[in-house]
């Protein structure tokens, strides 16, 4: 991308240009990021109040150990791991579909949007399978003096501390704000990926149709890098606050 | 590809838009006057669904003033009209709290955010900041339907069995989250939030739009700091609601999700018709921090709109330049910011920690000086003016007297201890009242009077104008005034009747008064809905492009400009929007270039 043209700075402002130098879409898209981050702010934040104002939590070393195929191993925190680089990964393929973009060179374009798109995909499949495994998968809790058999869900955690039950250790039910949380916020992070893949699917379809071609310019390619990034981002914030601390 | 080319293509774009409408005229009824990508007409669209949100919340009103002021009346008529809402002619105290809680909505959101933002950012921004649409015209017909599908929605919400939501415009849970608790809290609440969030995005949708156009589609000459301070006000506006509305979106979301997938965001602890709920660990006083958040810039969404329109008319009609214009802008600009930091001030008595309410007292009570610079400035602009008192003008002037009368009693609220007294009284009724809906109304009327001209190239008739502006002005004062009085006595807000309190029984007399002139006072807008719907066919046709002899830029377009604003090139701006009277001349243009020997302002 060239640089502006020498001029005065005095000048930027005086009307007929646009002050930053970028087109009024890049500018939008960049308000509307700076909106969204304020979405997740407010769930973020709220999730740490309602969080820190309770005596325990679940342990996320503890609930998300389990990896696809490989039975009860315990393996905290490496299917997360997993798709966070394939999230980070789809970052660096749109990084190159815009980088081609700016050579012009359509087929690239194509080929590293169908990277991002894959990377999407699979992330949402990663998603799906881990809210599956902690919805299905049921736990032991004591509960009222029984044992009694729990999802992770919105209305039950069975991630407690653990207390001694007939010589056995058995967990208790946790605080059930964790279930909310976890699933509604990254359920919202979720469906921003998914709709950024619906994104990147358009701009393929349209990048095969030669729109951007015959327009001159591959734009359209930042702006959707430009959300896809954002998301990326953001998932480094929920990353963070569920499963790290 | 260079950056350049991008930024370039968009102009030339827009450019031979506005060209090819002249010449051929190829426009159907529907892209014209429906589906429409002219901001003008989308502004139209806002301003008309706003008028009609604006009778139906102003009815709401009339109705549950009938039951404050005539407690022990009854008026059959109204179970012919209401059904089983009004049994008997006199008002179900369920339906009495949906048509609170409905009226609240609909003004702050449908009529005072978007019909008065909606409208005239629209209308002006393109106008006078030289552009020939907004910066993507296509997100912004989108930004208007979205408003039509929440309006659609919110309406339906009227005609479900069960009612619409009933938990007062601020929807606190847990009232609102359990439909257990009440029958306004059944689906009619879920409605609320359903148009609310269709809401938000229209908000957004337009307030990107407000923002990048302000920013990247000036005209050649036309600097920021020579921009009509509507330009300023607008601008703030939409940031305040692109960063605010989200926050608001989120608490919707958590509250949906507490509603309908038995979550416990904002619930815990409770027991309802002696059941015990499971959910627990949520809290109730998150969902006002959130709520709040939104709510008190929400409030400033509104009233900055009208602070701009106010300066703009009042300066054009003084005949004089705006006094103070970085003042101006830097207030708006402090008004803006501090706007996000005071929203506990709505939340003193929660609990909240007075060690940490000290600070709101403080950061709230700051918004006084913004404030109080404004006020000045608008007064000393008004000073030794040569005053043309159009219907306009007089709005703007009743605005600044509201503004000043709500501001004092914002200054009585932001003491948390004498908030302890005064919350959810009719003190506060009182004052957001005055400050923001009367106000904010107030602009509202100014800037259409104003621009009417523009909008449809006829003049709204004067005599009714006139009868409009005296019968609010002063009706507005004696409804809400004598409200100080039931607050300061500590008469409750938000009550179906209060009987049950001896003490309050001297305000018998009172209450009867306020509702008899809310009633006058909302015959008199039917006035102004009559002059605004008449004159659009039958006014008195415009024939000189600057009836006002205002300076600024969307006087120098046709009388009836087309799409695309100006038939030829768009005019280069040289000058500040604010030469009145200067150098022995009545005004001069923006576009006029600077003479030789021209003094400075
Ligand atoms: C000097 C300026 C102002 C101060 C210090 C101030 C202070 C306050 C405080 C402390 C409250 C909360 C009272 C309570 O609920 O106990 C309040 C309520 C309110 N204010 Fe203001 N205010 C000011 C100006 C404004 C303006 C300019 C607007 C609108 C344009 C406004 C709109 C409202 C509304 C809508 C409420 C009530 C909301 C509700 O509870 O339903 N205020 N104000
Ligand atoms: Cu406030």
């Amino acid at each position: 991308m060239t640089t502006a043209t020498a001029q005065p700075t005095t000048k930027l402002w005086s009307g007929g240009k646009s002050p930053f130098n970028v087109s009024y879409g890049k500018l939008m898209m960049w308000y509307f990021l700076m909106s969204d981050a304020f979405t997740f702010g407010a769930f973020l934040i709220s999730y740490g109040t309602i969080r820190f104002s309770q005596n325990v939590w679940a342990d996320p070393n503890h609930v998300f150990n389990a990896f696809p195929f490989m039975g009860h191993a315990n393996l905290p925190l490496a299917f997360v791991s997993l798709m966070t680089f394939i999230l980070i990964f789809s970052s660096v393929t749109m990084v190159l579909a815009v980088h081609e973009g700016h050579k012009m060179n359509r087929k690239g374009v194509e080929k590293w949007l169908v990277w991002t798109i894959l990377g999407g995909l699979a992330f949402l499949g990663c998603q799906a399978w881990e809210w599956t495994h902690l919805i299905t998968g049921e736990h032991e809790v004591l509960v009222n003096g029984a044992i009694q058999s729990w999802g992770t869900t919105v209305t039950h955690n069975p991630w407690g501390p653990e207390v001694l039950f007939n010589g056995k250790e058995v967990a208790t039910p946790g605080p059930i704000a964790f279930g909310g949380y976890f699933f509604g916020i990254t359920g919202f992070h979720g469906f921003h990926v998914f709709s950024g893949v619906v994104i990147n699917i358009i701009m393929l379809i349209q990048t095969r149709m030669k729109v951007f071609e015959n327009r001159g310019h591959y734009e359209m390619i930042e702006k959707a890098g430009l959300y896809w990034h954002f998301v990326d981002l953001v998932w480094v914030f929920v990353f963070l606050c569920f499963y790290l601390v | 590809m260079s950056n350049e080319a991008i930024l370039h293509e968009h102009q030339t774009g827009a450019h031979d838009a506005g060209h090819a409408h002249e010449h051929h005229h190829h426009e159907t009824f529907i892209t014209k006057y429906v589906f429409s990508q002219d901001h003008k007409m989308i502004a139209k669209q806002f301003l008309i669904t706003g008028i009609i949100w604006a009778i139906i919340g102003g009815l709401f009103s009339v109705l549950f003033r009938l039951q404050l002021g005539y407690p022990e009346s009854t008026f059959p008529w109204l179970e012919d009209f209401l059904g089983n809402w009004a049994k008997g002619g006199k008002l179900d105290p369920d339906f009495y709290y949906a048509l609170v809680t409905m009226h609240g909505t609909i003004l702050v959101f449908f009529v005072l955010t978007a019909g008065l933002s909606g409208t005239f950012s629209n209308f002006l921004i393109p106008l006078q900041v030289g552009a020939r649409d907004m910066a993507s015209p296509f997100l912004n017909m989108l930004s208007y339907w979205f408003f039509f599908a929440a309006s659609i929605v919110m309406m339906a919400s009227l005609f479900v069995q069960t009612g619409p939501a009933s938990g007062g415009w601020t929807i606190y849970p847990p009232l609102s989250a359990l439909g257990e608790a009440s029958s306004g809290s059944k689906i009619g609440m879920d409605l609320w939030l359903i148009s609310m969030s269709l809401f938000i995005i229209n908000a957004l949708l337009g307030g990107l739009n407000y923002i990048t156009t302000v920013l990247n589609m000036r005209t050649k000459g036309m600097s920021m700091t020579r921009m009509p301070l509507t330009m300023w006000a607008f601008f703030f506006t939409a940031v305040l609601g692109v960063l605010s509305f989200p926050v608001l979106l989120s608490g919707c979301i958590l509250l949906l999700f507490d509603r309908n997938l038995g979550t416990s965001f904002y619930l815990s602890d409770i027991v309802i018709n002696g059941k015990i709920l499971p959910n627990e660990g949520g809290s109730a006083i998150l969902f006002q921090h959130l709520f709040w958040f939104l709510g008190h810039p929400e409030v400033y969404i509104i009233i900055l709109p009208a602070m701009g329109i106010a300066s703009e008319v009042m300066s054009v009609n003084s005949r004089k330049p705006i006094f103070g214009y970085m003042a101006m802008v830097g207030s708006l600009f402090a008004i803006a910011a501090l706007s996000f930091l005071v929203w506990a001030h709505h939340m003193f008595v929660t609990g909240l920690n007075p060690f940490l309410g000290s600070f709101f007292v403080l950061l709230t009570l700051l918004i006084a000086v913004p404030s109080a610079i404004k006020v000045f400035n608008w007064l000393t602009t008004l000073w030794r003016g040569n005053i043309r008192f159009t219907p306009g003008m007089l709005f703007a002037i009743g605005f600044v007297s509201m503004f000043i009368s709500g501001g004092l009693t914002g200054i009585f609220l932001g003491n948390s201890a004498l908030d302890i007294h005064l919350h959810d009284t009719y003190f506060i009724v009182a004052h957001f009242h005055i400050v923001m809906g009367v106000a904010g109304m107030f602009g509202m009327f100014a800037g259409l009077y104003h621009w009417y001209p523009k909008m449809y190239g006829r003049y709204m008739n004067n005599t009714l104008a006139y009868i409009h502006f005296w019968v609010t002005l002063i009706g507005s004062y004696l409804i809400f005034w004598p409200m100080h009085y039931e607050g300061l006595a500590g008469m409750p807000r938000r009550y179906y009747e209060f009987s049950g309190w001896e003490s309050f029984n001297m305000f018998g007399g009172l209450n009867q008064f306020i509702s008899f002139v809310s009633i006058i006072v909302f015959a008199a807008q039917l006035l102004f809905v009559f002059n605004f719907f008449y004159s659009i066919f039958k006014g008195r046709k415009v024939t000189e492009l600057n009836p006002w002899g205002a300076a600024s830029l969307e006087w120098s377009t046709p009388i009836r400009p087309g799409h695309g604003n100006w038939p030829g090139e768009i005019p280069e701006v040289h000058r500040w929007a604010y030469d009145y009277g200067k150098d022995g001349r009545d005004f001069i243009p923006q576009t006029e270039p600077v003479g030789e020997d021209e003094s400075k302002h």
